[in-house]
């Protein structure tokens, strides 16, 4: 077995490295500087039931060592991404993960049996979107509806399903053992953290949508420390995700209790920025003589 | 085809009051670069890039004329020859190829990616606006590639006072022009396709967005375009820069 090698929910990953959902879109763009087999996983761009046109620009703002975004999920529908783009997306030897968002709980379970059929190898359940008014965020700050979700999509289901949390919760153990119960097969977080910036000169927010998902960097610190707190609630195996930009980010993120790691805003920087952190990943493992990636799952030292 | 290249600065000056010209060495992006693509600038201590339009590229070199907005583009002003910055690009879909004599309006920080067009163009004509004298750029440059060149300012400090409007409707009716090329402000933009649609001419104009990615994946830089039954957005880093006015929806 190849020493970078996870095996996840049942699902084999060549490596520990995917790209988060909404950073990547369907691949096309950032397969045209590196294969895609060089990843693990991919997280493609957020679908829903129909195609929806996402909010008015502008979607994006810079802030200290991070961004806030607010497209509103932008993306051809279910059906497009089936007849367009995932065709493409199978040729890669990777793992395709489809992220999808409902308004209601039988679009959940619909787009899983659709998508389960297609051919993904995963999916990734959004319930923490914050710039959509229906469905997303409204799904995952309770535990008994997230639970509900996550139950519906795992019946449609005919692969392996990832829950993916929200960091905007009371207490996210709560969730984690929600979605777990409900039947989730693993768990994905953190999505982006409700955020807001201000133009002083005009005193409107730059996001049209007003308040918008921050990420990058900045959020790193966070995000590790709801990994470790999700991880301590369940037994199943967590994606962690927020802020990862370089190998030693990504070695926080397992030591804290992930299995896989998904580099998003990086991307951004540096197109090249998945690859390199698998290769940091792979520099620590031969620094520390680390044999398998697994053994750093959850190999925190707490003081 | 776009790529990565940390490119030596040969120079960065500040040309007029807040804007710098950059000259890069590059072998391999100044190779592919066309007019109207752009390419994605790190700026040291900066999460984005920032995106800047091609003002020329040739022979090893990459020419970038840019206003300083904001802290990355302050951060990038400050870098030294010597030093190096981190190029991806080039990126989008730059002006189509076009004959006979063009017409290039640039308004603003809109002017440099003009030059590029003009000087591909078998035979062109410019028309520039600027803020005031303060603020114009590229002036001599034009003047020695265009076959005629008129100048406004909002305050009349240079050339004639007023928008590029009239003068560029005056060198449609008096030239046989081609096509438009412009490259400015929403409004001077928006205004030029009104003229261009009552003179019947081609125009193409370079749109602007808050962008993230610059390649496409993220659709943080969309723009209403028209389609047959309605309106979609596009990418402007991937679909864009560059969009034929008529099919960009003005009202928005």
């Amino acid at each position: 077995m190849n020493k970078l090698e996870v095996e996840f929910a049942g699902v084999k990953f060549k490596n520990p490295v995917t790209v988060a959902s909404g950073t990547f879109g369907f691949g096309e763009e950032y397969g045209e500087f590196y294969p895609l087999s060089e990843l693990g996983g991919i997280c493609v761009k957020g679908l829903t039931r129909h195609e929806r046109q996402g909010n008015p620009p502008p979607r994006i703002a810079e802030t200290p060592a991070g961004i806030i975004n607010s497209v509103g999920l932008q993306n051809p529908g279910v059906e497009g991404f089936i007849a367009r783009y995932l065709p493409e997306l199978k040729k890669a030897d990777t793992n395709i993960i489809a992220n999808i968002s409902g308004n209601t709980v039988e679009e959940y379970a619909e787009m899983a049996e659709m998508l389960s059929e297609a051919g993904v190898d995963m999916i990734e359940v959004n319930i923490s979107c914050p710039n959509v008014k229906a469905g997303g965020l409204a799904f995952g700050t309770v535990p008994e509806s997230a639970a509900e979700v996550t139950g519906a999509v795992k019946r449609a289901a005919k692969v392996p399903v990832m829950v993916k949390l929200s960091p905007n919760v009371r207490d996210i153990a709560e969730i984690a053992r929600a979605v777990e119960a409900a039947g989730a097969d693993a768990i994905s977080l953190i999505n982006t953290i409700l955020a807001m910036r201000i133009d002083t000169a005009t005193r409107r927010p730059i996001l049209k949508n007003n308040t918008g998902g921050l990420s990058g960097p900045a959020v790193l610190p966070v995000a590790v420390r709801m990994v470790w707190q999700a991880a301590a609630a369940v037994k199943i195996p967590i994606m962690g995700m927020g802020g990862v930009s370089c190998g030693d980010d990504a070695v926080q993120m397992l030591l804290a209790g992930a299995s896989l790691v998904s580099v998003g805003t990086a991307c951004f920087a540096d197109p090249f920025a998945p690859v390199k952190v698998r290769d940091g990943i792979a520099e620590y493992m031969e620094k520390y003589g680390v044999s398998r990636v697994g053994e750093l799952t959850g190999a925190i030292i707490l003081n | 085809m776009a790529l990565t290249e940390i490119c030596r600065i040969i120079r960065n000056e500040r040309i007029a009051e807040g804007v710098f010209d950059m000259r890069l060495e590059s072998l391999e992006i100044a190779a592919l670069a066309s007019a109207g693509q752009f390419v994605h600038v790190a700026c040291p201590g900066y999460t984005l890039r920032r995106p800047i339009s091609v003002c020329s590229a040739g022979e090893g070199e990459l020419r970038l004329v840019y206003e300083v907005r904001g802290r990355g583009t302050a951060a990038l002003s400050k870098l030294l020859p010597g030093d190096t910055a981190d190029i991806l690009g080039p990126l989008g879909r730059g002006y189509p190829e076009l004959s006979g004599h063009i017409l290039a309006v640039g308004g603003g920080i809109g002017a440099p990616p003009m030059l590029g067009l003009a000087a591909s163009a078998d035979l062109a004509s410019a028309v520039l606006g600027f803020r005031n004298a303060g603020k114009a750029i590229l002036i001599p440059e034009f003047e020695s590639i265009c076959a005629r060149l008129e100048v406004a300012t909002d305050d009349g400090s240079l050339g004639y006072k007023g928008t590029v409007l009239p003068a560029a409707e005056k060198i449609l009716s008096e030239e046989n022009i081609s096509a438009v090329c412009a490259c400015g402000p929403k409004i001077m933009l928006k205004n030029l396709a009104a003229l261009c649609a009552e003179k019947k001419v081609p125009l193409y104009v370079s749109l602007e967005e808050r962008m993230g990615c610059g390649v496409g994946a993220c659709l943080v830089c969309s723009v209403k375009i028209k389609t047959a039954d309605g309106w979609k957005y596009e990418r402007v880093c991937r679909d864009g820069p560059v969009f034929a006015a008529e099919e960009v929806c003005w009202d928005e």
